[in-house]
């Protein structure tokens, strides 16, 4: 009876049945080419950590921790320590972030709170322009209108009265410290206030306007009511853009004037990890040189990574946190 | 007394507000002045600086003034395709694994690992595309430029197909599968042409912000004064073209820097545009 089962059926059955079977095969081999990709971005990721690593290894063993903590590289003597390097580029974001993050949150409590309905679609747009603009445009214009402005107008300025002070002491230059931290906040307001923006419209309404009927000003509602709330949100915004600025090259290569030492004047050259890399790879004579960049390089992304991952966990948490509050 | 003082307070309050208030309307203003400070600027130095030879001839060597960049322009052009090549079809294939297949950890780990990379310095990347690319093959190439370039747009390609692939709506999918058709074809035939214009959005912004990066090319495509047609020779790019000329002593490099930025700036807006456009008829064919 089961035997001749099968010849009883009508053929337009069978014939979905072959389809049918062939379909899964396909379906299939879909599915496992787009697992394949997936995978494989996968290995360009673990990729770039082993190259990075393996082109190191000869500044590793030759310097071990000391490279994390020798203040010279001397190219000519042959010693290499990141630390200045480190330095330059933590005192370039730092300036960028405390410039940055007012002006940015400024921006996204104006375009959620205080901006006439009409007006905010046209001014975020122009806004995230400012994050469209490729970075070596900054950097041109940082070299060509920032850096004689800081040398003729405002370095002088404010060293009149203030240069006893070692922060604000030495020779202008109008390339350093201070060219590179103006255009690094330039760059990171887009991408703090983007993200704000989007923290801070996730406040339930019912929450600002039970404030507002309580008889709160707008700015007490802001202050008291949506900041409090967004909190770990904006912190993450803030901790993303100064991922940007750690790792940001061409626009701080073209104005900081690469030079290693620890300076304590805003007005003083000095050097980022990306900037010395960008500067010195091709110039770089002999393997230990390459191989201490590359280590730079290992040492940037190693920063960068950390940085990221804390920045997402925190806008993460406050998106699960959101999520929560919505559904109680 | 007590409802003087009440009134009092209630003044401040008032006055704060306002203050407050101001300060972010001022912080907006101070942006937007900086946006048009800066493109002002561009426009218009770089509209000065333009000429026809700007886009047909090659650059001319130190004292001679005139001369272009088009070798340049079709260096960008021809690395811009290349990494387009390598990193849409990565990027779509694998957004479509994470939207369509997958689920759980596996999928947070891939998500993870885009969102991280995207966060890779951009030198940092151009210094992988160095040791993987030029260093086997001993010099520098458009090839490595190209692979620099689509090591920064994959991330972003697939996160944002991801994104496009999540909001076309279930009930499509079901309706197709409902007809009988295979999974593979419901999601080349149904969810890939609802998306198609959310797709070429995140297309346009991966290759607008790959145009102007000037990092990773610095030693994988290194630069050219002459024009460089094959995969295999150091090319010219804009932004690399702009940076040398920029940190030149000569005004008349100055100019063409300008000219390069111009040219770079449009080049984005256009590719913006496009992306704005069509995630226009994205929404309207939802």
């Amino acid at each position: 009876m089961r035997l001749t089962a099968p010849e009883t059926e009508p053929a337009s059955t069978r014939a979905r049945r072959h389809s049918l079977g062939r379909g899964n095969i396909t379906d299939q081999a879909f599915k496992g080419l787009t697992l394949l990709v997936a995978l494989s971005v996968l290995a360009l990721a673990g990729l770039l950590v082993f190259e990075l690593t393996k082109g190191s290894m000869l500044s590793i063993r030759t310097f071990g921790f000391g490279f994390l903590s020798s203040q010279h590289w001397d190219p000519v003597h042959q010693e290499f320590g990141v630390l200045p390097l480190v330095f330059g580029t933590l005192v370039t974001s730092l300036i960028a972030v405390i410039l940055a993050v007012p002006i940015s949150i400024g921006i996204a409590i104006f375009l959620t709170e205080v901006c006439p309905l009409p007006l905010r679609r046209p001014i975020s747009f122009l806004v995230d322009l400012l994050a469209a603009i490729p970075s070596i445009v900054y950097g041109l214009w940082g070299l060509v209108v920032l850096v004689p402005w800081i040398r003729v107008t405002m370095g002088p300025s404010v060293q009149k009265p203030l240069g006893w002070f070692p922060l604000f002491g030495g020779p202008i230059y109008g390339i350093g410290v201070l060219a590179a931290g103006l255009i690094l906040a330039i760059m990171i307001v887009p991408i703090i206030s983007a993200v704000s923006r989007e923290v801070i419209s996730s406040v339930p309404q019912a929450q600002k306007e039970g404030m507002l009927a309580l008889g709160a000003t707008r700015w007490e509602t802001v202050w008291k009511v949506v900041l409090p709330f967004v909190r770990t949100g904006l912190v993450g915004a803030v901790i993303l853009g100064l991922g940007r600025a750690l790792g940001e090259t061409m626009a701080v290569t073209m104005v900081i004037g690469n030079r290693h030492e620890i300076v304590a004047s805003l007005f003083s050259p000095s050097a980022t990890m990306a900037s010395t890399i960008a500067n010195e790879f091709t110039e770089a004579t002999y393997k230990l040189y390459i191989s201490s960049l590359i280590e730079v390089a290992l040492v940037l992304m190693i920063l960068t990574l950390m940085v990221n991952i804390l920045a997402r966990t925190l806008v993460w948490r406050f998106t699960a946190k959101v999520k929560g509050e919505r559904t109680l | 007394m007590m409802r003087q003082a009440g009134r009092l307070t209630y003044q401040r309050r008032k006055v704060m507000n306002k203050v407050w208030l101001t300060a972010t309307v001022l912080a907006a203003a101070a942006t937007v002045l900086a946006l048009v400070f800066i493109l002002g600027y561009v426009i218009a130095n770089g509209a000065r600086a333009l000429n026809l030879d700007f886009f047909s001839k090659l650059p001319k060597p130190v004292g001679e003034t005139g001369g272009g960049m088009a070798n340049a322009i079709v260096g960008t052009l021809i690395m811009l395709g290349l990494a387009s090549a390598i990193a849409l079809p990565i990027g779509v294939l694998t957004g479509v694994y994470l939207s369509e297949y997958g689920g759980g950890r596996f999928n947070a780990v891939i998500r993870f690992v885009a969102d991280t990379m995207a966060g890779v310095p951009s030198i940092v990347v151009g210094m992988f595309a160095y040791l993987v690319v030029v260093l086997p093959m001993g010099h520098f190439s458009s090839l490595a430029g190209g692979i620099a370039l689509a090591v920064i747009m994959i991330p972003i390609v697939t996160r944002g197909t991801e994104e496009i692939l999540r909001v076309v709506p279930d009930s499509l999918r079901e309706a197709a599968l409902a007809l009988g058709v295979n999974r593979w074809r419901v999601i080349v035939s149904v969810v890939i042409p609802t998306a198609a214009p959310g797709l070429i959005t995140s297309f346009m912004l991966a290759i607008a912000r790959a145009s102007g990066e000037t990092a990773p090319l610095l030693f994988t495509s290194l630069g050219s004064q002459f024009w460089s047609m094959s995969l295999d020779q150091p090319t010219a790019s804009i932004p690399v073209q702009i940076f040398s000329y920029a940190i030149a002593p000569y005004d008349d490099w100055h100019r063409q820097a300008w000219a390069g930025a111009l040219t770079l700036v449009a080049m984005v807006a256009v590719l913006t545009l496009v992306a704005r456009l069509a995630f226009r008829g994205f929404k309207v064919q939802r």
